[in-house]
């Protein structure tokens, strides 16, 4: 590996090059063996702290950070926070100083506004890694799903790859949407026109509205969640119609490649944007995202980490 | 008593930019008691102070038609005296303050209020803009004729449009019987999601995700404005626009000879959303900053005049309410100090609008539409306002040095060709730069 990862943070996928992602990606290959030893434990991040800080309730990406952390042996803190409580009371700026003067190298935010990890690192020497950020982006998930499709397909160029859903309010689907066309990737993004976000082609995306069509020539179809307080929104009419036009049936899907990869970041609301039986049927690669997951965010930890050692390195020499 | 002193003074050899008598040439100015006595070649006057103006621009004193001065109710972020302090440091010799104060201006007695603070504290021109309803709630009517004595220079529900068509018809109407101005800031509400946009709609809103607010939120009511203004013959002003379909709405109504004027704001002719990409808050204002192609039609509405005059939009907010997650900050940015610097380097050196069209859009323009009658020009019998800046000074962008209390400016760091030097009211000089000051003598 000639190229060396230099971020404090990381933030977004847009802020990478296509070669960054591939170490990362490189660098989770080989932390997935650890996860496969009978002692699931390695070194790295000994005597580092880190800090898992949650604004948003999250099971899923909080679990598989703090797996991710012990089995590189960091010190580790979960600090979640009711939103609520944070907009009437300490800034969000105020908070995580507080965090920060606990003297913790890494701090690993969720939360529902977007560009508050991008605040964060502004305002923190310690680094960032952004656990999703409103409807900005989902970093480490867009990365477990590059990996996911590379180890299954064994590339990601040329792939058609179908995103489902409400991208508009998905940052999923914009971090994939970066990595995906990074990678060389093409990708279309499906849905009611009301949940296709302005100007979206100018990232270099085809649009459809029609999922029987875009998934015909589909190597990888990735469903996103849908959040049901949008009916109220009116961005549809109902459910029922949202899982009828857009939902993944198993009758869609046997007109699709039969090696299709079906993917979903979770979780799952069975029987709206996929059926069960789409779900955990053969194409479904929804479990092997969650473990990969826990690869990805410790090649993530550990590069971000680096970068710090690296800068304090030329702090030190500059001092001499 | 007022802190406006009735001065004279000698301006020497400056280059006299007064756009309504077509002036543009190297001459003097004297100012006696206050008003302008004499443009003209060689002139002398004994026991006058005299300031050397050679190599300088002499203009009639630049008027912000739309500030927002914080005071009462929001001194934290602003008050009548730092806003005072920061306008004629910014060149700036008349404010206009919006009504979106803490008792709003919706009565006279607020009206007053503000009139005598400023006569305490401010030795510029302070004219309120009343509330075209109570609270600006869109509910109620104000004492709009009560407001016109008492001396407000225009009316405006400033930060939110009068959403109910009648009600603006009926506050159109009425403030035409004081021929008064009816200022708008254009917003359909609903498109721009009642305050939780964020940033326009568009390649940038996408990618960041962020709220979008979509240009036809403010071309709605630009269009909807215009009708009342042809249904009413009330003489409108669109505040602060910012797209190209809303200049070209502006050119059409102004082609068909109806009442209506705009102004653009500084931000909305040098910056676009892609400002944006960093969630920094001090980008973050409303209208949202647009697109390049909307930089392009504002540039050329500015040219052939669709556009009259250049305001601020002037809108203080503390730091630790804008270094926050950008969905939660307040819209707005501060302008009084960067205006004028803004206007010589991306419109008169860039060549968009000569010397003598930018004057008259920070002066001779707002003048007429607020019927300010001594202001806007240097004619003898004017009042002795002046504003004279340096073509070639090279600035800056230091937030830290504003006088300001606010530091929420999206140009820190802008290296700008232009600036004030000197800032006069009625004759009397209450600002001057550094560099310019050893240019006065006492006689």
């Amino acid at each position: 590996m000639s190229l060396k990862w230099t971020k404090k943070d990381l933030l977004s996928l847009q802020d990478l090059s296509k070669e960054e992602i591939e170490l990362i990606l490189e660098t989770a290959q080989s932390f997935k063996e650890v996860s496969t030893r009978a002692i699931k434990k390695v070194p790295a991040l000994r005597g580092k702290t880190v800090v898992n800080l949650f604004f948003e309730p999250s099971t899923r990406t909080r679990n598989s950070f703090e797996v991710a952390e012990k089995r590189l042996s960091a010190d580790m803190m979960n600090v979640a926070i009711q939103q609520s409580s944070v907009k009437k009371g300490e800034s969000l700026i105020d908070t995580a100083k507080n965090v920060e003067a606990l003297k913790v190298d890494i701090v690993v935010v969720r939360h529902s506004a977007s560009g508050s990890p991008n605040l964060l690192a502004r305002n923190l020497k310690a680094s960032v890694i952004n656990a999703g950020d409103g409807s900005h982006e989902h970093p480490t998930q867009g990365l477990l799903d590059l990996y996911t499709i590379l180890e299954k397909k064994g590339k990601i160029k040329g792939l058609n790859v179908v995103i489902v859903g409400d991208v508009a309010h998905s940052r999923v689907a914009r971090s994939n949407i970066w990595g995906l066309t990074k990678l060389g990737a093409n990708v279309t993004i499906v849905g009611p026109q009301t949940l296709i976000p302005s100007q979206v082609e100018e990232l270099g995306v085809s649009i459809s509205n029609n999922l029987e069509e875009a998934i015909e020539k589909a190597d990888v179809i990735e469903m996103l969640r849908l959040q049901k307080e949008r009916q109220e929104d009116n961005l549809f009419p109902t459910i029922r119609e949202y899982g009828m036009l857009f939902g993944l049936t198993q009758e869609k899907l046997n007109k699709a490649k039969p090696d299709v990869l079906v993917m979903h970041p979770g979780p799952i609301n069975r029987g709206i944007e996929m059926t069960s039986e789409v779900a955990d049927g053969k194409n479904s690669v929804i479990l092997e995202q969650v473990t990969n997951g826990i690869a990805v965010r410790m090649a993530v930890l550990y590069l971000v980490s680096g970068a710090q050692v690296l800068e304090n390195d030329e702090q030190k020499s500059a001092v001499k | 008593m007022s802190k406006i002193k009735q001065k004279s003074l000698l301006i020497k050899n400056g280059h006299v930019v007064n756009p309504a008598t077509g002036t543009d040439e190297v001459c003097d100015l004297l100012i006696l008691d206050g008003k302008v006595e004499k443009i003209g070649k060689n002139l002398t006057a004994d026991k006058v102070t005299v300031l050397d103006a050679k190599g300088k621009v002499v203009a009639p004193g630049f008027i912000d038609m739309h500030v927002h001065l914080r005071e009462p109710g929001f001194e934290y972020k602003e008050n009548i005296k730092s806003g005072s302090e920061a306008a004629y440091k910014g060149g700036i010799t008349s404010v206009c303050c919006m009504p979106n104060t803490q008792p709003a201006i919706d009565n006279a007695m607020v009206v007053k209020y503000i009139q005598s603070i400023a006569a305490e504290v401010s030795p510029i021109r302070i004219f309120p803009i009343g509330a075209i309803t109570i609270e600006q709630k869109g509910e109620h009517l104000s004492e709009i004729g009560s407001l016109n004595e008492a001396g407000v220079v225009a009316i405006s529900d400033d930060g939110y449009p009068v959403k109910n068509s009648e009600l603006m018809r009926r506050a159109m109407e009425y403030a035409k019987m004081f021929d008064l101005l009816v200022i708008d800031h254009c917003e359909d509400p609903d498109l721009a999601h009642h305050g939780h946009g964020v940033m326009n709609e568009g390649k940038t809103s996408t990618i960041l995700g962020l709220k979008g607010i979509p240009k036809e939120s403010e071309t709605i009511m630009v269009a909807r404005d215009i009708e009342l203004a042809r249904l009413t013959q009330s003489r409108l002003h669109i505040a602060h626009l910012s797209t190209a379909q809303s200049v070209a709405l502006v050119r059409a109504a102004k082609k068909e000879g109806l009442p209506v004027s705009c102004e653009v704001a500084p931000h909305h002719f040098a910056l676009t959303d892609e400002a944006l990409s960093e969630f920094d808050a001090n980008y973050k204002m409303n209208p949202p900053l647009r697109q390049q192609e909307d930089i392009e039609a504002i540039l050329k509405g500015l040219k052939d005049g669709t556009i009259d005059c250049i305001a601020t939009d002037h809108a203080p907010h503390a730091e630790y309410e804008k270094n926050v997650e950008i969905a939660y900050a307040p819209f707005g940015v501060v302008g009084l100090e960067t205006s004028v610097s803004l206007g010589l380097d991306q419109l008169v050196h860039k060549k968009v609008i000569s010397l003598s069209q930018w004057v008259d859009k920070m002066s001779t323009q707002p003048a007429r539409l607020l019927n300010l009658k001594d202001l806007g020009s240097l004619e003898p019998g004017k009042a002795g306002d002046v504003t004279i800046v340096d073509l070639e000074k090279e600035v800056v962008i230091d937030e830290n040095q504003f006088a300001s209390k606010s530091k929420n400016t999206p140009f820190k760091g802008w290296k700008l060709k232009g600036a004030p030097v000197a800032t006069i009211v009625a004759g009397n000089v209450v600002y001057q730069s550094e560099d310019a000051k050893e240019k006065v003598s006492k006689k």
